[in-house]
């Protein structure tokens, strides 16, 4: 990580700030109106939208082995998302991606 | 409901969102440990979890800021995951709106994904509560959501170092985000919104200055609010 003190306090104090205000927006400021449909429609799929593109190269290209693909953690992100759709609960997502990880790196390694 | 008090509403709000800590302590001890082990000092670690209280946006900053992306990219794309709260804003604006600007700053500051569902869930279900009892359940879902949070982190950055690296720490984070995305994955609308976002993140992935998944999450929504358009239109 190369940022000075000051860069790294400012992106703190930026998403901070930023954060608030959109959570502030309509309960302070805007107030009891409707958003359009659209921008509710758009809205509604924030979270599915970025947060898979977040973890692509995560998966992919692991920090941790170097960027190189890793069977492993490729099999343990798969068991993570199949019980996550299966069960539709977090937790057990987890349980199974963790487990996978670990209980296959022991097979392996 | 004559028994019904902004007190008994605080109780309540307690009690329904003590079950969801079990969710918000892990994930915030894990910021605590990935936020100390990329570089972060103990304040800074601290500073993202009081000032944000947004974990996802929180671990997106992070990545960003390992691979050294420019300052306002790390922010513009970690805005961008909370964009979905401004949705949360507008639905409770029409509960909460009457209530004085102090408890109304207040619950924007505590208004994470836990309190906001469970909140929003409750006002639905009991409409004809008083704004102050709508408040006071708020506050009762946020007291052990947000200390939960905050003590987390601080023990991630505790523990952080006891933790060996063959543990493989790091990938919690995408497994945590797989975990909390794959259940979101409730309509076709939602599972073309994520593909297209894997996609994306993949094909732009030479885009300078990490805009990629800026320009991924965007298309995604695009794919998304479509795919909803036409689903509807056919019914």
């Amino acid at each position: 990580m190369n940022y000075t003190h000051t860069e790294l306090w400012l992106i703190i104090l930026a998403l901070g700030v930023g954060t608030f205000v959109i959570r502030f927006s309509f309960l302070g400021i805007l107030g009891d109106r409707q958003l359009p449909p659209w921008l509710l429609r758009h809205l509604r799929y924030t979270a599915v939208a970025i947060l898979p593109a977040m973890v692509t190269p995560l998966i992919l290209w692991p920090q941790a082995t170097g960027g190189q693909m890793d069977p492993v953690r490729i099999a343990a992100a798969a068991a993570a998302l199949g019980v996550g759709l299966w069960t539709k609960n977090a937790i057990w997502a987890i349980v199974a991606g963790m487990g996978s990880l670990w209980g296959l790196g022991w097979l392996l390694g | 409901m004559p028994a019904s008090s902004p007190r008994t509403a605080y109780w309540r709000g307690v009690r329904t969102a003590l079950p969801f800590v079990i969710v918000v302590g892990p994930f915030g001890l894990l910021f605590g440990v990935v936020g100390t082990e990329a570089g972060l000092s103990i304040a800074q670690v601290m500073g993202f979890t009081v000032l944000v209280i947004a974990g996802a946006s929180q671990f997106t900053a992070l990545q960003l800021m390992q691979d050294n992306a420019p300052t306002l990219i790390v922010v513009a794309s970690a805005l961008a995951v909370n964009l979905r709260m401004a949705m949360y804003s507008a639905s409770l604006a029409p509960h909460l709106g009457p209530a004085p600007l102090w408890q109304r700053a207040l619950i924007a500051y505590m208004n994470v994904d836990q309190t906001y569902a469970l909140g929003h869930a409750d006002y639905e279900a009991n409409p004809r509560q008083s704004v102050a009892e709508k408040v006071a359940f708020f506050f009762g879902t946020s007291t052990p959501v947000i200390p939960v949070w905050v003590g987390a982190t601080a023990l991630g950055i505790v523990v952080g170092e006891a933790i060996p690296p063959a543990l493989g720490l790091d990938f919690a984070v995408p497994i945590t985000f797989l975990a909390l995305i794959a259940p979101a994955l409730r309509t076709l609308a939602h599972v073309a919104a994520a593909v297209t976002s894997v996609v994306m993140a993949i094909l732009l992935a030479f885009l300078p200055w990490n805009l990629w998944l800026l320009a991924a999450g965007l298309a995604a929504m695009i794919v998304g609010a479509e795919v909803e358009r036409r689903m509807e239109a056919r019914r």
